[in-house]
């Protein structure tokens, strides 16, 4: 199921030292992360995008041409985008009301525009701010205001910069559920540079993956963290996000069964209604290989999947990706596992395999996040 | 200092009439003609802006007859002042008061421009970044963030300007020739009144001005306290 990407971007260029060839396109919905190591310029990218930075290449954003290889370039002014940037960067000398009026578009009457005021005051829990000055608001009350000035102007694209990274651990998380609530309300889609993993488990749905000015690998989120020739599988704290849909509710023991594609998880969880979508993380050191359905024991999840791929991580470990599901089209997961134990089981692709999951997890539910 | 202070004798207003008049043409005409400048000085990236940063500030260094004399070659009769004067039938723009703007406005520019340069400086890419990320056009950038931004730089501008023209006496006895109710401002009729051994209007006008000047640089400081604070 590949939609037609919205957003086609490519550029090539020089800023100083640093050398960027970047291109990837990302569909018309949901967050697609920029991710990489600091340095690796995502952020370069993303001013790209905005027209911030003036690179040789292509930006077509929703069927309009933004900037094209014959030189044609608009500036950011007359871009329907809206940006956040890294610190909220609010306008000292206007209150948080002229803030966010600041790049609506100033019309009587008209149509109702589709991302309302009083919608955007409402998500993201400024009515109380509306009056103050941004000099005396916190950490977090400004980066929301500032993501709702962006919102404001009505974009058909939304740019993110790290917008949690300069906030500390606390205020992160005041700020992700308001994220998560924009990411499920509006239909726009989003860019969203980060070089935390757990923000991009949490939040993305896309990602592309950049190292050194270049894209290194593109895709849906559950794709490439199981694709083993890229390091997000291989990485020490390697895991896989799975969307599913909630299928019941056990009140009684606080769990919910949540069905993703190839098999089902029970999960600790608050009960939801059936058909909401849930997201899990799934570490690749909290899932186990057996090649027999193992005996009952405590761990709740244990499900039939077939072996896709392995890949040593060093000497004494190995990854192996496997696709759920008796005939392995499911969901993927990650397991690691002892090279001995691979050797073992006399493992190898497209094997049988049951895997045993001891831990999933909401991913919204982590309070973790550095 | 018992005595019982008599009025002040009339001849002093004029030149102090004069002076605010011209002070305040010039301040109005420096604010209009520096703040672009400052701007295109504090956000070009044009190789030669120094050399323009420098011309302007030449008045800094230079002694006021020098630029006096400059400036009454070129606004005599065979200079382009002349020519801009013959437009209403005049011969010459030395030793008038439009002259002395003139004059005035050279000498006080980089009084003007480095404050107002500076505050535009401070305020950063950024918040002009975030205006065109918000639909902004330039123009409407620079008139609802930029300038709203540096406006105690332009405050600190125009009081420096004021003062500073207030202050001139050299430049403008070269170019204003020190005629009674014409060109004759506070700085030169103090000269005047001490040459012709008047030292009581001499005195009220030169502690008028000492009076003025302290109260010009406590007015700065404030300005810039403020500055500091609301920047913090």
């Amino acid at each position: 199921m590949t939609e037609r990407p919205a957003i086609r971007a490519e550029f090539r260029g020089t800023l100083g030292k640093f050398a960027l060839d970047a291109g990837f396109a990302a569909p018309a919905k949901g967050v697609t992360a920029l991710f990489g190591p600091s340095g690796c310029g995502k952020t370069t990218v993303l001013r790209c995008l905005a027209g911030l930075v003036h690179l040789k290449g292509v930006c077509e954003v929703d069927g309009d041409v933004w900037q094209d290889e014959n030189g044609a370039f608009l500036p950011t002014y007359k871009r329907p985008l809206g940006y956040v940037f890294q610190e909220a960067s609010l306008f000292p000398h206007l209150s948080v009301r002229r803030n966010l009026l600041f790049g609506a578009p100033r019309k009587d009457g008209g149509p109702r525009e589709p991302i309302a005021f009083d919608e955007v005051v409402e998500l993201l829990g400024l009515t109380r701010l509306l009056d103050r000055s941004p000099r005396n608001l916190s950490g977090g009350e400004r980066q929301r205001v500032a993501i709702g000035r962006a919102l404001l102007s009505q974009p058909k694209l939304l740019l993110m910069d790290e917008p949690l990274s300069a906030l500390d651990r606390a205020t992160k998380n005041e700020i992700l559920p308001f994220l998560e609530r924009l990411r499920d309300r509006l239909a726009l889609p989003v860019v969203y540079v980060t070089h935390d993993i757990a923000e991009v488990e949490r939040l993305a749905d896309g990602i592309v993956l950049m190292d050194k000015g270049r894209v290194i690998g593109s895709g849906p989120l559950g794709e490439l963290e199981t694709d083993p020739s890229l390091p997000l599988a291989i990485a020490r704290d390697a895991a896989v996000s799975l969307d599913g849909v909630v299928h019941a509710s056990d009140q009684a023991y606080g769990l919910v069964i949540l069905k993703v594609r190839g098999g089902s998880f029970i999960v600790p969880a608050p009960a939801a209604p059936a058909g909401e979508r849930r997201r899990v993380r799934i570490i690749a050191g909290d899932v186990s290989l057996a090649r027999e359905a193992p005996r009952p024991s405590s761990i709740l999840n244990v499900l039939p999947a077939r072996v896709v791929a392995m890949k040593p991580i060093d000497a004494n470990e190995v990854v192996a990706v496997v696709a759920l599901g008796p005939d392995g089209t499911g969901a993927r997961l990650l397991s690691r596992l002892t090279r001995k134990s691979w050797e073992a089981l006399g493992l190898g692709e497209g094997a049988s395999v049951y895997a045993q999951v001891k831990a999933v997890a909401l991913a919204s539910g982590r309070g973790d996040l550095g | 200092m018992s005595a019982k202070v008599p009025s002040p004798p009339p001849e002093i207003w004029v030149p102090i009439k004069l002076t605010l008049e011209l002070a305040a043409i010039s301040t109005l005409s420096l604010i209009i003609v520096a703040t672009p400048l400052a701007w295109w000085l504090a956000r070009s990236k044009a190789w030669f802006k120094e050399a323009v940063a420098a011309v302007v500030s030449l008045p800094m260094v230079l002694p006021p007859t020098v630029l006096g004399f400059y400036l009454l070659i070129a606004l005599g009769p065979d200079g382009p002042g002349g020519w801009v004067a013959s437009l209403w039938g005049a011969r010459t723009l030395a030793f008038t008061f439009t002259g002395l703007v003139i004059g005035s406005i050279i000498s006080s520019m980089p009084f003007v421009v480095q404050p107002i340069r500076n505050a535009f400086a401070a305020v950063g890419d950024r918040p002009l970044e975030v205006a065109a990320t918000l639909r902004a056009s330039p123009p409407r950038a620079f008139f609802t963030v930029a300038l709203p931004l540096a406006s105690p730089g332009l405050l600190t501008g125009a009081v420096l300007g004021f003062a500073h023209t207030v202050g001139e006496f050299g430049v403008i006895l070269m170019i204003g020739g020190n005629i009674p109710g014409r060109t004759r401002v506070m700085s030169t009729a103090i000269f005047d009144f001490v040459e012709t051994m008047r030292w009581r209007e001499a005195n009220l006008l030169a502690g008028g001005m000492v009076a003025f000047a302290f109260a010009v640089i406590l007015a700065m400081i404030l300005i810039e306290k403020r500055f500091a604070r609301a920047g913090a």
